[in-house]
């Protein structure tokens, strides 16, 4: 298990991956994989730092860990800001033309299409979303 | 890191991006898009060498699109694998006119 944490600011997002990248390398994961893995932390991490602390810098810890059986990339971002749980929000439909789409609400959906499962949970005044990634 | 290269010909108007497309780079697309736009009638996204993009490039290619959707045509060319299967995750495959 690897641990990683920060201020829950967007300047820290190049870290984040570079933290998270490093791991898909020592585990090779295809560059598919680690794209989808990327995509999804991103819109994590940025959600973190965008509403988790409305007027001050807070922290985010991102811990890495490797399950077997089968073998599962699990990665949880823990924040202290206030409750959010990033599953409430309904899925937008995507068979809308350009017109009819709105500009957002795509970064969660694009983490429950990458990923192969997510889950969230507040625990002792802390926000945990976990995301699983069979490679 | 992006670096972002447009080249302007009459209406015609062309960026091609080389690295990633994501959170912190995305505004200095969108930025360029906006100052440039105006007058376009023929849009292109080249991204042969674009490795990355997250939800916040697909916004401003979003936006890119429904501005185009008024005055012209927008295309997106030479997409990666990795690039495309998110525009298929997202339905943006069926809203950009890839090449």
């Amino acid at each position: 298990m690897s641990k990683l944490e920060l201020d829950a600011t967007v300047e820290n997002l190049p870290k984040v991956l570079e933290f998270i990248d490093s791991k898909l390398e020592e585990l090779e994961c295809s560059m598919k994989i680690q794209m989808q893995i990327d995509v999804s932390v991103e819109e994590l991490f940025v959600n973190i730092a965008h509403y988790a602390y409305t007027d001050s810098i807070g922290k985010a810890e991102i811990v890495f860990d490797v399950h077997d059986d089968p073998r599962t990339i699990k990665i949880s971002f823990i924040d202290s800001g206030v409750p959010y749980d990033p599953l409430a929000k309904d899925d937008p439909d995507i068979s809308l033309s350009a017109e009819e789409r709105s500009i957002g609400g795509l970064g969660i959906f694009m983490v429950k299409k990458n990923m192969d499962d997510i889950k969230y949970e507040y625990t002792n005044g802390c926000n945990i979303t976990s995301i699983f990634k069979l490679i | 890191m992006l670096n972002i290269n447009n080249s302007k010909n009459g209406t015609d108007l062309t960026f091609v991006l080389e690295g990633r497309l994501d959170t912190t780079t995305a505004p200095q697309l969108e930025e360029q898009v906006n100052s440039l736009i105006s007058d376009v009638k023929n849009l292109a996204f080249d991204m042969t060498k674009l490795e990355y993009i997250s939800s916040a490039g697909l916004r401003v290619l979003l936006a890119a699109q429904k501005t185009m959707n008024k005055q012209g045509n927008m295309v997106v060319k030479n997409v990666s694998e990795e690039v495309q299967e998110i525009f298929e995750v997202t339905g943006f495959s069926d809203i950009l006119t890839i090449e």
